[in-house]
């Protein structure tokens, strides 16, 4: 079979089974469709956490970006990760005690206050769409790679499936569908990076080929040897980053607390029969997400050696086929600055901005740009980071179904994360803005169908995001995980840990914290983006971490205003004393 | 971060308060752990670590992209063992 064939197969086989589970379980109430009933097993909710976490980004662009990065892509592998620690130990059994079914929910009974929710409401719409808009556009960029349709028709796809799952399945469809989408990815990713392990190191288990010797004969390890080939191409050494102590501190920090604020991964502890679960099952989510990420180091390290040896002083004429395949797609691009035929890897950018194609070929046979070339520098080669994990198996030669495989796990990780955001956000609008705040009177049946409503209308928005990227889609991701450190984390954290905070600070600090990430992200990465230079950075933190001091200003402010204002009324007291023991959890209900 | 938890209000007497000061020394002491291992190893002393190696890893640089996310799990599964006999001890468990 060709590999083509072999792509439809894998990917129409997994679609057919995401639909089957969808149907399986579908929705009966409201207690289903948010939290699936409350009764999903800790394994099976960690697998299903992980597929949400793990998305289009984390399968598809970490290992590239961490390829190009070196050191500093640690910043994603521990801020991804750490977070974990922070929600197993600090948030997720209490929350799941409290036993409601959202984030805005616990704010606002705890904060007894219709605008704390409000404000908490519409953090989550914020992060949750900013997030969204990249999966679908994942979804895109693998349909059209591997499926030959266009990124609009691919992304149309994607929504029609998300839809039928979600819409119809609500938290139990989604959670049983993630079980198998997690499946489905993880495989994808590990076989193509056992393969590359053993091709280059001899070891098959890839965590420790990243410390082992390459298997060429020249008795240098794996790391030592990138060191060596970047360096002679003028690049700093793989090992040691380029950013400042503090910024790589600093973005590690928000991306963590980040994750622990981060709504769509908070929900899922409400989907587990007990408090003590919740901490097991952050255990296991944890256990199932780092058997990617340990292995994405080792997958960026292998492809980086991979692409600058079979790239690097080839002449265009023996490129590879992979090359080529990918410059059709526009995501490699190749100026031949010297004229010799050859590409040349080099420290630098080989023309301004994103490559702009010409019609016609050059006279080795290459696409023309019109792209002003960047003459300061040697480098000739254009490479979008995100197709290292999806080229890696043709750069590496492995067979069709490895090539099939990694398509349907690229999916797999987009539509589960697409669809658990959705989930979150229909969630809001239905239970948090209608039920709690505008409509309180509203039947059962009459939130199940507004939370339906609202997730349709979330993926035809989100599906519109992802056929029309705004431009500032891909620079606004900073904000999901700055807001959410900044805004969300510290509110939850002082409703379980600090009894006298009262509403006036929580919601004091809520707005402290977003307005001062929002504004400081907002001026360097949309309206001044020239000035985003380390330069002009507070204390040199970049956009991307600056969530972390959004947070404590958050913290501090609420401190002084609680402290200035009326202590909480004596059942806030009560209640968050009944939080901090697990006994009695029970149903996660609407109180 | 891992010091926000001297911010906890004295919790009332009676098993809940002592399970809970007991969970809060837990948490304190796991928190500094998880500081240690991916603040400490893998950013702040690096470049100190770096000069050790362990097979091809210079030691810091696997501490950032491998060795802490052990700890981490590590650190959960631990924490969730240990709360279990804490709440068995008091009486308080689900």
């Amino acid at each position: 079979m060709s590999t083509q064939a072999l792509i439809y197969l894998f990917v129409g086989l997994s679609f057919a089974l995401y639909i089957g589970i969808a149907i399986w379980t579908r929705a009966g109430s409201t207690k289903e469709f948010y939290v699936a009933g409350g009764g999903v097993h800790p394994i099976a909710n960690g697998m299903a956490t992980a597929a949400d976490w793990m998305s289009a980004a984390s399968f598809i662009s970490m290992a590239g970006l961490i390829a190009f990065m070196g050191y500093d892509g640690s910043v994603y592998l521990m801020g991804w990760t750490g977070g974990y620690v922070m929600l197993a130990l600090l948030l997720a059994p209490y929350l799941r005690k409290f036993g409601q079914f959202t984030v805005p929910d616990f704010i606002g009974t705890r904060y007894y206050s219709k605008v704390a929710r409000t404000v908490a409401v519409i953090c989550l719409i914020f992060i949750s769409f900013t997030y969204i808009a990249g999966q679908m556009r994942g979804v895109g960029i693998v349909f059209s790679r591997f499926l030959d349709v266009d990124i609009e028709l691919g992304v149309i796809i994607g929504m029609c499936i998300v839809f039928f799952y979600a819409v119809l399945g609500g938290m139990k469809g989604i959670t049983y569908t993630q079980v198998a989408q997690y499946c489905v990815l993880i495989f994808a990713y590990m076989v193509p990076a056992i393969f590359i392990s053993i091709l280059i190191t001899g070891n098959p288990i890839p965590q420790l080929g990243l410390g082992s010797m390459v298997n060429d004969g020249s008795g240098m390890y794996v790391l030592e040897k990138l060191d060596q080939s970047l360096q002679l191409m003028g690049f700093g050494p793989y090992t040691d980053g380029s950013k400042s102590m503090i910024d790589v501190f600093c973005i590690t920090a928000a991306l963590m607390i980040g994750t622990a604020g981060l709504p769509h991964v908070i929900v899922r502890f409400f989907t587990v029969p007990k408090a003590s679960d919740a901490r097991k099952s952050a255990g296991w989510a944890l256990v199932f997400i780092a058997l990617l990420y340990t292995t994405a180091p080792a997958v960026a390290a292998f492809a980086r050696l991979n692409f600058n040896n079979e790239v690097n002083n080839t002449s265009y004429e023996q490129a590879p086929e992979w090359f080529r395949n990918w410059e059709k797609n526009g995501l490699i691009a190749w100026v031949d600055k010297n004229a010799d035929g050859k590409m040349e890897i080099e420290k630098g950018d080989p023309f301004k901005g994103a490559p702009d194609f010409a019609d016609g070929t050059g006279p080795n046979g290459h696409r023309l740009l019109t792209n002003e070339i960047d003459s300061e520098n040697g480098n000739e080669v254009y490479v979008d980071k995100d197709i290292m994990v999806l080229a890696n198996p043709e750069i590496a030669k492995l067979p069709g179904w490895v090539i099939a495989l990694v398509a349907a796990g690229g999916l797999a990780a987009a539509l589960s994360t697409a669809a658990g955001l959705l989930l979150v956000i229909s969630t809001a609008v239905a239970h948090d803005l209608l039920k709690k705040t505008f409509k309180p009177d509203i039947s059962e049946k009459g939130e199940l169908l507004a939370a339906r409503v609202a997730a349709t209308a979330a993926i035809v928005v989100a599906g519109v995001l992802g056929i029309y990227p705004p431009g500032w889609v891909a620079q606004v991701v900073a904000f999901a995980f700055g807001l959410a450190a900044a805004s969300l984390f510290p509110a939850i954290f002082m409703g379980i840990f600090t009894k006298g905070m009262n509403k006036e600070g929580a919601i004091a600090g809520m707005i402290t914290g977003l307005v001062f990430t929002f504004s400081y992200i907002a001026y360097f990465k949309l309206m001044n983006p020239d000035a985003n230079v380390a330069e002009n950075w507070l204390f040199g933190i970049s956009p991307e971490g600056i969530g972390v001091i959004g947070m404590v200003l958050n913290f501090a402010v609420a401190l002084v205003v609680a402290k200035m204002t009326a202590p909480p009324p004596a059942e806030i007291d009560a209640l968050v004393e009944s939080i901090r023991v697990p006994r009695g959890a029970g149903d996660a209900h609407a109180h | 971060m891992s010091d926000d938890e001297s911010k906890v209000a004295p919790a009332d007497n009676g098993a809940a308060g002592a399970y809970w000061r007991e969970n809060i020394r837990l948490l304190i002491s796991l928190m500094v752990i998880w500081f240690l291992v991916s603040f400490g190893a893998g950013i702040l002393f690096r470049p100190f670590l770096d000069q050790f190696h362990i097979g091809g890893f210079p030691l810091g640089f696997w501490f950032a992209q491998q060795g802490s996310i052990y700890v981490f799990m590590a650190l959960i599964f631990f924490y969730t063992w240990k709360m279990k006999r804490i709440e068995r001890k008091y009486d308080l468990d689900d």
